[in-house]
Order: C-alpha cells, then structure tokens, then sequence
C-alpha cells in the first residue's frame, strides 16, 4: 500500500501531448507536408528538369562545395581552438571562450555586410589581399569565408566537452612508454577526437549548405559561378516558379538530412565503442 | 618528484604550444574579433549624429519595432511549447517518443530559405490556402504574420532543446514529493518544476530571442520588404546597403550587434549559474 502510494503519477500528460502535438503539426509539420505535396505534383520529368539544369547543377556545387572547403577549415582549426582553450591558459581565455559563439548570436544579415566590407577590394583585409593578386568578396572564395565564419563554433563546441573529459592516464602512459608529445598527440589523442570531429564537421556542413544572409552579400550571386542554391530557390520564388523552387529545396533538405543522419550513426558507433572498450 | 613528471607528460613542449596559441589567436582575431570592431567603426564613420539619424529614421524606426514585435509573439509561444515538450518527454513513457525528440530538431535542419518557402506554399497567393485566404481578404504572406510564423519555424526547437537534458539528468523526485504533500498540478509546476528549471528556462530563451531578432533567410522570402510595413531590421540593413548607404547600414546593424554582444553576456553569466548549482548539487 504505502510502496504504491509513494509514486505519484505526474499530472499533466494530456494537456502536454496535445498542445506539443497541436503546436508541432500548426509550425512544422503542416507547412513541411505542403511541400512534400507540392513536389509530389510536379511531375517526375519537370521535378528532374529542375533539379538537373545546368544552373541548378552549378549551384550545387558551389554550395556544397564551399559548404565542404569550410567545413575543412573548421575541422583543422576549430578542434586546434579547442585544444588551446582546454589545455593552455593565457589572459583573454575565457573571452576568446566566450566569442567563440559568437557567429551563433550575430545575426547572418550583418555578418554578411560586415565581411563583404572587411574583403572587398577596399576593404581592411581585402586591401592586403588584392595587392597580393587575390580576390575574394565576389568570389566562390567570399562564400566559402562566410561559411567558414557561420559554421566555426560548431567544431570548437563539438570537440571541447570531450577534450575537458579526457583521462590524463594515457597520456601519461604514451609517455612512459616513450612517445614523443607529437606522437602522443597525433596516435593517441587525435584517435579519441574522432567521433566528435566528424559530429562537428557534419553540423557545420548541414548548417553550410542552408546558409543565405551572411552569404549573399559577399557572393556577387552570378549564376553558374557564385549563385549558391538557397539563392536559386529565392530567385524561382521571385519568378513565381513555385516548382522549380520546391524540386532545388527538396534536393537541399535530403543532403542535410543525409548530413544529420550521419550524425546519428557517428553517436551509435561512439556509443558502441565506448561500451566496447567499458567491457 | 612524480609530480612534475606527471606535468611534464602532459604539457606540448614550449614551441609547439607557442605555435598553436599564435595560430589560435590569429584565426580568432581575423574571424571574430576584426569583425566585430568592424560592424561599430563602419557604424560611427560618418559621426554620431548621422548614427543617430540613421536610427531615428521612420523607416527604421518601423524596423525595430516590428522586430521587437516578431520577438515578442514567437520567443513566449516556443518557450510554452517547450516546457510542455519537455515536460511531456522527460516525465512520461510513450510510444513515439524518440520520433518526437527528432521532429523537434527537425527546423534546425531546414535551410531557412526553406522554412520561409514552405509557409509560401501554404498561405501564398498561389498556395494551397491562398485562394481560401484571399476571398477572406486575410494576408499572411508579405504581411506581419507571415514573418511571425516564419521567425516561429526558425527558433522553434532553442527553448524544448535546452530543457529536455536538463530535466531528464534532474529526474522527478521533487514533483513527487510535492504531489505527496497534496499540491495541486498547478501549485507542484510553480512552486516546485519552475523554480528547478529556470536557468536553463532562461538559457533558451535568450538563445531563441537572439535568432528570433536576427533571422534573415526565412523572413526575407515571406515579407515582400515593405518599407515601413514588412522590414524587420536584419532586412532594413539589407536594403539601406543594397542602396549604397553602408553607413546607415551598419548603424542599424551596429544595434543587432549589440544585441549578439548582450547575448554572449547573458549566456555566459546564465551558463556560470547553471555550472555553479550543478557543482552544489553534486557535492551535496
């Protein structure tokens, strides 16, 4: 008697369900079934007309492209960020710490003007750049900038926690055994990154790839060359081509789904292992 | 004597941590630093009575407001929707449930052109409502309610996502004890699961306010950039540089800054707060 009375059901589920529910489907769910229907009536010949022009092919290799250049970037530098954040300590630490979100809280519209001020040929930075023959705000170069700015906290963010739990023991144990810190560095500490890298690197690549505020400013949006496919979508809105916009929007949510799956199959694979190594 | 091998073992020699700070400083100055210092130099070059009038302007007056407005409605409906989902999911067993944790997340992975395009197909004037809509004479597209519900799709998941961690590593024995002592549902939420919550309560929600204020993407395909009338200030900016006035531009841009700046702030001092009574709690 008293063992059953001492758990309580906790009030509350109906009213919760319902509004979640009602809520999910009024926001996401009714509005994301309008454009799964929307592509459904286009038609399989004028959905791969639209998905497969040469404008729309061009877009998509420059989004994902640059989308992928950035992604590299922040794979080297963000987890070396991460490292120098964790293990040393300097004056600034924690503000360097703190600005790291910063792409996350400045809102995409200025960061856009921002750089494309910063690298265009008169530009503080871009000054320097063009004298030394390069060019980059209206350049896939600019995109790739851009990308590289929006998506930078997510390696840092991805890659800190695990680096703050890392065990010193074998590090330690690398080390009397005689492996040099590089060694030690690059064969038993880099191992362990892994997972996290490549979760970091997927969020980064899925944010990237949907990315338009801070990129359309510093693009110079030519078609074939610098128009990324967010924009295209815009463009076909603009002409009231409803399906032509919906067939390039369903290929850019099945490659950020597919990022994001991938995501998840990294956890369960970090998960295994780490269960693996527990037994 | 083991102690300084231990720190020895541990420490990258003297060149190599030179080398990696200078690296790590350099990124941080081009790519975070520099811009910022950027946004408020461009935003003052022309003096500060031209700053000001640049934020007096009607126009952009009408921006800042219809902003805040934007903020107001969509920031307090996610934060109710996710109170709600977490508690629904961090309090209750049922089938499904793992397929609703990943639907919430879902907006996070939808570009925001998409988000913005999808309420185009609904309520646009060749949208699946559209015809419905207009013999109606209501506007949703290229009006006010259609920059809500866009911004409300963009920053649904920030309030739900902070929470669920929270309140599943907080477990329910308290909710329980309160339902023990006889209070009501409503008495156990306010006196009991708020106050337990509010940190991170408030976490989410300055992390959904900051997007909510900035969004661009989503509310630029559904606002018809009506001055005056459908600019939000993200899309004031756009347009007052797209005119070649950069200063006026950055002056407004220069308060959304702001706001990113305010937002770090909080975040940290509300992040140093949970951190605190976290350790408090493992150490009781």
């Amino acid at each position: 008697m008293s063992l059953r009375r001492r758990r309580h059901a906790l009030p509350g589920f109906g009213l919760t369900l319902g509004l979640s529910l009602a809520y999910l489907a009024l926001i996401v769910l009714i509005p994301l079934a309008a454009l799964a229907l929307k592509s459904a009536t286009i038609g399989p010949l004028a959905f791969w007309a639209a998905v497969s022009s040469p404008r729309a092919l061009a877009a998509y290799r420059v989004t994902f492209g640059c989308a992928a250049i950035a992604g590299l970037i922040n794979l080297v530098l963000g987890p070396l960020l991460a490292w120098v954040l964790v293990r040393y300590r300097f004056p600034g630490r924690k503000l360097i710490d703190a600005l790291v979100d910063l792409p996350f809280a400045l809102p995409t519209a200025v960061a856009g003007i921002t750089l494309t001020a910063l690298y265009a040929s008169n530009g503080w930075l871009g000054r320097w750049i063009e004298a030394a023959g390069w060019k980059i705000a209206y350049t896939p170069a600019g995109i790739t900038i851009a990308l590289t700015f929006v998506s930078l906290p997510f390696l840092v963010r991805s890659v800190q926690p695990v680096l703050e739990q890392l065990e010193p023991d074998i590090e330690e144990a690398a080390a009397t055994l005689g492996a040099g810190r590089l060694a030690t560095l690059a064969k038993v500490i880099l191992p362990t990154l892994w997972p996290a890298i490549l979760t970091g690197f997927a969020l980064a690549f899925a944010r990237a790839v949907g990315e338009y505020g801070s990129v359309i400013f510093i693009a110079g949006n030519l078609p074939m060359v610098s128009e990324i496919a967010p924009l295209l979508i815009v463009a076909k809105l603009d002409a009231f081509d409803y399906a032509g916009a919906t067939a390039i929007a369903v290929v850019l949510l099945l490659a950020s789904f597919v990022a994001l799956f991938l995501i998840n199959v990294l956890q369960l694979w970090t998960v295994r292992r780490r269960s693996a190594e527990a037994r | 004597m083991t102690e300084r091998k231990r720190s020895t073992a541990l420490r990258d020699p003297a060149w190599l941590r030179f080398a990696l700070l200078a690296i790590a400083l350099a990124f941080v100055a081009v790519f975070l630093v520099l811009p910022l210092v950027a946004v408020f130099v461009y935003a003052i070059e022309k003096g500060f009575a031209f700053f000001m009038d640049s934020l007096t302007d009607p126009d952009a007056r009408a921006a800042i407001r219809l902003t805040l407005l934007v903020a107001a409605v969509s920031v307090p409906a996610n934060t109710l929707f996710g109170v709600a989902a977490a508690w629904l999911i961090t309090r209750f067993a049922f089938r499904g449930k793992n397929l609703l944790v990943s639907l919430i997340d879902l907006p996070f992975a939808v570009s925001p052109v998409i988000a913005g395009l999808i309420y185009v197909l609904l309520f646009g004037a060749n949208g699946w409502l559209g015809p419905w809509l207009s013999a109606h004479d209501i506007r949703i597209i290229y009006a006010v309610p259609g920059i809500v519900l866009a911004t409300t799709f963009v920053t649904f998941p920030f309030v739900a996502r902070e929470l669920i961690p929270l309140m599943q590593a907080q477990g329910s024995e308290e909710e329980q004890a309160a339902l023990t002592l006889g209070a009501g549902g409503f008495a156990m939420f306010w006196r009991v699961v708020l106050p337990k919550i509010k940190w991170g309560l408030v976490y989410g929600v300055i992390l959904c306010n900051a997007r909510a204020m900035g969004e661009f993407g989503a509310v630029s395909v559904v606002s018809g950039h009506i001055r005056g009338v459908t600019n939000t200030m993200p899309l004031h900016v756009e347009i007052l540089y797209n005119e070649y006035q950069r200063t006026a531009a950055f002056a407004v841009a220069s308060l959304l800054a702001l706001m990113a700046l305010a937002t770090l702030v909080l975040k940290q001092l509300v992040g140093w707060r949970m951190r605190r009574i976290e350790a408090r709690s493992a150490a009781a």
